[in-house]
């Protein structure tokens, strides 16, 4: 078999804790439990954990708005993920990040982002360390559709190569960039074919297939380990919920999500290959199902239960390293 | 000098209106009485090229909405997100021959963009001596309130105040916002305008006709002759509302909403802090080099002699603004603060 049990196991968890999460958040979201504004990645397991599954703590990851899936891929602890996103004092970011800004210095996850665009250049500069250092690390950022067209993307990607960074660009294109078609603003045919006239290697692939993005980053991230810069991947993908919880999506065809829920879902899919291949058997994997559900029911109830930030010591620490 | 902000001054009917409702009328009609308006953004009609519904969002606070259905998407344009892109091409277009309204969905994305702003539209005049116009809006929604987050959260006001060429416009209420919107679109100068996020719902009596609030005119939502309360956008809520508390309590105060913080109209305040010898300035950005700090120090240069007691100012602290309900709250300027700032001034 051409992957270790333990890593099909490891990756099915992560990919169905993502899964769980996100439909935890998108409940309690809906019920009063989680202020402000959330991105909801459901759909789009595959990809986070096809890139981050191989990474050592060490090596950076730069998310987006739509973050919960990376960090969760990256190794971040969910208990502290939700109560980051409920606003509480405990959370990865004592309640001050919430959703968009959820970060885990730690695990080597450098934070969500608000700014469409807004990592790549970050990403650039954990890569330029990592080469100055002699690390061997590597630096992943995630974008989107909608991020491709950012100036500061583009100037990122153009720097990775000039300096030959360890940097994976890695686009998750779902097809929207927020309500707006992706092939819409994209002047071009191709993504993929755009980011190879950087002066990059440049992969299309499916994203709702593990093993096909699995395959196409880990050839990435060996090539920037051994110093051979930058790759772009791009990877086709769906967005289950709205761009933000919450959003009314009218711009979407009637039926689409149903539809791909049904042939586009890729932890069925992963299931499916995995069973019809003999790696992991059915009911080792619902198995895990039941772990996980009971594993974001406690991150619910402790969240709810955890305490929430003091303005009288809260508001105003943080803003320097020393005062 | 107007008197009170929400006393219509205009004749005709009106209709109650909500602030996002008056902010698409003035945008509408001087889009039909001038066809080189245009509008362009991120999702100012949303859902193109989708399988779903057009103008799907019309703006992520629908601002906009419905305006692509009337004008078409030559006017009305939808574009990548690339704020950099957007805002340079409205300057670009403005010096020929359009009036563009650029939205930025988030006045925290002026960061992609600020090039475009800062060093190119508010510089053009000056630089080219005299002979460009550059006509343009750029709308953009600021504030804390909605649990947002530090990066859709900024107010920055004071940041845009701060350079020469910019022109800068927060309305506190939807008649100031119609008013002031069709200023900003006909006015000849590139024109920042501030939307509080959490005022869009908030309705008042609109005249129905299209009418123009000149730039630099203070209002006046309540007088009074012991204490001056400057505040901007949605301050002028707590303002109003500690001014009530306290009229009760027999104390007046004369609460002044600048409207458009550049230019400012100092006169007022100064002429009103000549007869109530106190001033509090109220405002949402972060306290230092901000609005609150340049009324003050407008106030002490050319006022001095008329107080009778230091300057206060109420703004929210020197950090970003958090995530968590309690420290937002905490964050954000609130009458309990107004009030204590005005008991303070008054030695009560």
């Amino acid at each position: 078999m051409p992957y270790q049990e333990d890593f099909l196991l490891r990756a099915y968890r992560s990919m169905r804790t993502i899964r769980e999460f996100e439909e935890r958040c998108i409940k309690e979201f809906m019920g009063g439990n989680i202020p402000g504004f959330v991105h909801a990645s459901n759909g789009q397991e595959a990809i986070a954990v096809a890139a981050c599954i191989d990474l050592s703590d060490s090596d950076i990851i730069g998310s987006t708005h739509r973050g919960h899936g990376h960090c969760i891929a990256k190794g971040c602890d969910v208990g502290g993920m939700m109560k980051e996103v409920m606003g509480r004092s405990t959370g990865l970011c004592k309640g001050k990040g919430g959703s968009m800004h959820i970060a885990d210095i730690d695990k080597g996850m450098l934070g969500a982002n608000a700014i469409v665009g807004g990592g790549p250049p970050l990403v650039n500069g954990a890569a330029l360390a990592a080469k100055t250092l002699g690390t061997k690390n590597v630096a992943l950022s995630f974008n989107g559709d909608g991020s491709a067209n950012q100036g500061t993307t583009m100037e990122a990607m153009n720097m990775a190569v000039v300096l030959q960074l360890p940097h994976i660009f890695i686009y998750e294109n779902n097809g929207y960039a927020e309500g707006t078609a992706a092939n819409y603003g994209l002047g071009c045919d191709s993504l993929t074919d755009r980011n190879a006239g950087f002066g990059m290697p440049a992969e299309y692939v499916d994203g709702n297939d593990f093993f096909a993005t699995y395959d196409a980053i880990k050839v990435a991230t060996q090539r920037a380990r051994d110093g051979g810069g930058p790759t772009s991947i791009e990877a086709k993908c769906v967005r289950f919920d709205g761009h933000f919880i919450g959003d009314p999506q009218l711009y979407r065809g009637e039926d689409e999500v149903k539809n791909a829920r049904k042939t586009e879902d890729c932890l069925k899919i992963f299931r499916a290959r995995v069973i019809k291949e003999g790696w992991l058997k059915a009911a080792t994997m619902n198995a895990i199902d039941k772990e996980i559900v009971a594993e974001i029911e406690k991150a619910v109830a402790d969240g709810l239960a955890a305490p929430r930030p003091d303005p009288s010591t809260d508001l105003l620490s943080d803003v320097y390293s020393s005062y | 000098m107007t008197t009170n902000s929400n006393d219509a001054k205009i004749g005709g009917k009106t209709s109650i209106k909500a602030y996002r409702e008056a902010l698409n009328d003035a945008i509408r009609e001087e889009m039909r009485r001038d066809p080189t308006v245009i509008v362009l953004g991120e999702e100012v009609s949303g859902g193109a090229g989708c399988d779903g519904q057009d103008d799907a969002y019309g703006g992520v606070f629908g601002v906009t909405k419905g305006l692509m259905p009337e004008f078409g998407r030559e006017r009305v344009i939808d574009t990548p997100i690339s704020e950099a892109a957007i805002i340079g091409a409205a300057a670009g277009a403005a010096n020929n021959g359009l009036r563009p309204i650029a939205e930025l969905m988030f006045f925290d994305f002026i960061g992609v963009s600020f090039d475009q702003i800062f060093n190119q539209a508010a510089k053009f005049r000056y630089m080219f001596g005299g002979k460009s116009k550059t006509p343009m809006v750029i709308r953009g929604t600021v504030g804390a309130g909605w649990r947002a987050g530090a990066q859709h959260s900024s107010i920055l006001h004071s940041v845009v105040t701060h350079i020469p060429g910019l022109k800068v416009v927060m309305p506190s209420n939807a008649y100031d916002a119609k008013g002031l919107m069709v200023q900003a679109i006909r006015d000849e100068d590139p024109v920042i305008f501030l939307e509080h996020k959490v005022m869009y719902n908030n309705e008042c009596e609109v005249p129905d006709e299209q009418y123009a609030i000149p730039f630099g005119e203070a209002a006046f939502p309540r007088q009074g002759k012991d204490v001056t309360i400057v505040a901007i956008s949605n301050m002028v809520t707590h303002a109003i509302a500690a001014a009530d508390i306290l009229a009760k309590e027999g104390i007046t105060c004369d609460v002044i909403d600048p409207r458009t913080v550049s230019p400012l109209d100092d006169e007022a305040i100064l002429e009103s802090v000549e007869v109530t010898g106190r001033l509090v300035v109220v405002d949402e950005g972060n306290p230092r080099c901000g609005l609150a700090s340049d009324i003050a120090g407008i106030v002490a240069e050319k006022g001095f002699f008329s107080l009778r007691a230091p300057i206060r100012t109420v703004t929210a602290p020197h950090t970003p603004v958090p995530f968590a309900p309690e420290l937002e709250d905490a964050y954000v300027p609130n009458v309990d603060k107004v009030l204590a700032a005005v008991r303070d001034v008054l030695g009560a």
